[in-house]
């Protein structure tokens, strides 16, 4: 991949990692979640959120190996958008440097984590 | 039994991830855990991150089409310093701007503390650099910039490399 293509690139990618079944918008996250990343997934999660009729969010993070205090911002701004409703944030193959990261930042309280 | 490395760098969003390389790269002599590594990237990650959007404001340039905040759509071409030593199995970190500095350092480092609440920060950055690093220093000067100061010990000791 050419490196002035890389922008367009990941848009691409990234396109089709967020997917609505069932009233459920899953997000496939990508290996690092900065500040950087964290603002854009919560723009295109949001565009579903108001388009499509979602009710609970699935961040999968089956291939994600880092995440700092950008992807909890991320992760709480969405819950404040459906917790309302009574929708439900669940944090799916988190690996144990994601499962500290949830934990130290008290997000466990607001957020399914399956296996834990 | 000594490294030192010192990267200056543009004060642009995806240099967060530059400076989380250079980092990692340059602790990986001394083997460091899976979990020494995550938190060391973690806290490096933090401070950058902090520099680029808090110390020069440049929020613009993350995804081209979010509206920022009124005011806070201009470019700063500030430089962010990275600087490392490892020296006696210790690692010390210092991440340093010449932004806009911080008028309450105690205030700021208070967990939940954000003044950008609407780009979705958690105001746990300080917090989790705390966590993840055995000691956490910050100085600042409203108008002058703010450098912030982190070691841990590292686990392995010291540089495997050098007693081959
Ligand atoms: N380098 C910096 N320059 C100016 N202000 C800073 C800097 N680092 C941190 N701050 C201030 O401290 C607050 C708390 O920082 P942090 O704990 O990382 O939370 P967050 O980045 O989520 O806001 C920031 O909102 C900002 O006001
Ligand atoms: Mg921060």
């Amino acid at each position: 991949m050419q490196k002035f293509m890389l922008g367009v690139y990941m848009e691409q990618v990234l396109e089709e990692e967020f997917r609505v079944i069932d009233h459920c918008l899953m997000v496939r996250l990508p290996e690092e979640i900065d500040h950087y990343k964290a603002v854009y997934i919560s723009e295109r999660a949001d565009k579903l959120l108001l388009r499509e009729d979602v009710f609970h969010v699935v961040f999968d993070f089956e291939d994600t190996r880092f995440m700092d205090s950008s992807g909890v911002g991320m992760i709480v701004g969405r819950y404040r958008k459906i917790s309302c409703f009574g929708g439900k944030i669940y944090a799916i193959h988190a690996d144990r440097q994601i499962k500290r990261i949830l934990k130290l930042s008290g997000l466990e309280k607001i957020v399914e984590v399956p296996g834990t | 039994m000594r490294n030192e490395m010192e990267i200056v760098f543009d004060a642009i969003a995806r240099n967060e991830a530059l400076a989380r390389v250079a980092v990692a790269s340059f602790v990986a002599g001394c083997n460091p855990t899976l979990e020494e590594m995550g938190d060391i990237k973690t806290a490096v990650s933090e401070a950058v991150t902090n520099s680029i959007i808090h110390g020069y404001g440049n929020l613009a340039g993350y995804t081209g089409n979010r509206r920022l905040p009124e005011g806070k759509e201009g470019f700063h071409p500030g430089k962010v310093k990275l600087h490392c030593l490892l020296e006696r199995g210790i690692l010390h970190i210092e991440v340093s701007d010449n932004g806009k500095g911080i008028e309450n350092v105690e205030k700021a480092m208070e967990p939940l503390f954000t003044t950008l609440p609407e780009l979705d920060r958690s105001g746990m950055g300080f917090a989790f650099m705390e966590a993840f690093m055995d000691e956490l220093e910050v100085e600042s000067e409203p108008g002058k910039g703010t450098l912030v100061r982190m070691c841990k010990k590292m686990e392995a000791g010291d540089w495997i490399g050098e007693t081959l």
